[in-house]
């Protein structure tokens, strides 16, 4: 296949995965009210000093961006499942790689970029230092679209089980801790007035280890999931 | 002999269930004799460390026990791996065997870290690096237990916990890596490993012993493991039927 091809496919289940997820508005939503409504416990239950919030801010809006992410990654191969899609991707002439990639890519644009987009708001909520806000947006920005990809494997491997969601937490979760240590850690860098570079460019190799390596596990498990 | 014939003389798991039968008595008497008699070893007949007196002893199950615990996940992914790609049965039964096996071992390392850090860091819990990863090792081992029970099928349970135990096994170096990194971010407290000090040879000796102990007692029971599951899939070929009922036919 020559590569406008390639490029032909990969807009195209890019464009129709978007497409998809707006029109049933509630995919992209739910993770950002959940966002929204986790971050607003948090000074419900640690109390409202702001200096106290400040401290904590980049390790809650982390964490909670991770759940967020994890929470809507269930959802990504559910739907083509459920109604043969993919098993008509899998028989298909095209490649799967580019298919995975771009199905996963779309998943991102529509979970991962509105959350980190909406960050900065929560930061205030949270009292999180304008500082830190840059810091907070360019790790979400990279580290919510690793976290897509890792996910997408544990998706593709709990999608032909009946109780996948909290199974998916349990694989997922220890694979996400790397980019949840340098995530949160360049957003405390930059609060504290330090260095955050190195913290976003080490996100920036987990992008792109993730972007190139993660579709190979998630075609196989997809493959296994689809077989079975 | 050729790779190819050995091969698929380890690809037979009849033939490795009467090869394991003969390698049994071997690996039980020397496990339990290396792992007893370190113990007793390091218990009774090696000195008191200067620092931290008899509390130290525990280091003969301590260290054995997290040792073997990270090589059983390597061994396990690479199994993963020898299944995926030669669709080799015996691995995939040498990796549901592993799982709970590592696990214990991990839970056992982090339970004896816990007994060990009480009396010497007067704490039961340190979020500190080596901690950390092993915890979360313990945590891979669950995701990989979990997942094979959530599947009815064997042959799709068997296939995506290789490849999770492959993307895990990619995944550890970086998660460690990445925890030595955020630990020493933080200052580390007033607490350190007297252990990283240069160990006596005394003290080694027996360490060595329950070491090697610990690896041939995980050999033993995953041996063990597997040959159940040996049966429980061969059960209706006439093999099995004659090795179990050979006696009362």
């Amino acid at each position: 296949m020559s590569d406008s091809g390639l490029a032909k496919l990969v807009v195209a289940v890019l464009r129709r995965d978007v497409m998809a997820s707006l029109r049933r508005g509630s995919e992209w939503s739910n993770p950002l009210v959940f966002f929204v409504m986790v971050c607003a416990l948090f000074p419900l239950g640690i109390g409202p000093q702001p200096d106290r919030l400040a401290e904590l801010a980049p390790g809650i809006l982390w964490v909670v961006a991770l759940l967020a992410s994890l929470l809507a990654t269930d959802s990504l191969f559910r739907g083509d499942f459920d109604d043969a899609t993919l098993e008509q991707m899998l028989l298909s002439h095209q490649p799967l790689y580019p298919q995975v990639l771009a199905k996963t890519l779309a998943h991102w644009l529509m979970t991962g970029l509105p959350l980190s987009i909406l960050s900065p708001v929560l930061g205030v909520l949270l009292q999180l230092p304008a500082k830190g806000m840059l810091a907070l947006m360019v790790s979400l920005l990279l580290g919510t679209t690793v976290l897509s990809f890792i996910g997408a494997i544990g998706a593709a491997l709990t999608v032909g089980l009946r109780k996948g969601g909290l199974l998916l937490s349990l694989i997922v979760l220890p694979l996400y801790i790397p980019v949840l240590i340098f995530g949160s850690s360049a957003v405390k860098s930059a609060v504290e007035g330090g260095e955050y570079f190195p913290q976003l460019a080490m996100l920036g190799v987990f992008y792109l280890v993730a972007l190139a390596l993660s579709p190979l596990a998630i075609c196989g498990a997809l493959r296994i999931s689809v077989d079975q | 002999m050729s790779i190819s014939s050995t091969f698929h003389k380890w690809g037979s798991p009849r033939w490795f269930y009467q090869f394991s039968g003969k390698l049994l008595p071997w690996l039980a008497g020397l496990s339990l004799l290396l792992l007893v008699g370190g113990v007793i070893w390091g218990l009774a007949f090696v000195p008191a460390d200067y620092k931290q007196g008899n509390s130290f002893r525990i280091i003969y199950i301590h260290v054995p026990a997290s040792a073997v615990a990270m090589g059983a996940y390597m061994t396990m992914a690479i199994a993963g791996a020898i299944h995926l790609i030669w669709r080799m049965k015996l691995a995939a039964m040498v990796m549901k065997a592993i799982a709970p096996i590592g696990a214990s071992l991990t839970f056992l390392a982090l339970l004896t870290g816990a007994v060990w850090g009480k009396p010497t860091w007067g704490t039961w819990w340190v979020w500190d690096a080596r901690i950390t990863s092993v915890l979360i090792l313990f945590f891979l081992y669950l995701g990989i237990i979990a997942l094979h029970q959530a599947f009815e099928n064997r042959d799709a349970a068997a296939k995506a916990c290789a490849v999770l135990a492959i993307v895990g096994a990619v995944n550890i170096p970086i998660i460690y890596w990445s925890v030595e990194w955020w630990y020493s971010l933080h200052q580390p407290a007033s607490i350190s490993f007297t252990g990283q000090s240069t160990i006596h040879p005394t003290m080694l000796r027996p360490l060595m012993a329950t070491l090697s102990g610990m690896y041939l007692f995980f050999t033993w029971v995953l041996l063990l493991f597997v040959r159940v599951e040996i049966l429980d899939r061969e059960r209706n070929t006439r093999w099995v039927q004659d090795q179990i009922c050979g006696e009362s036919r």
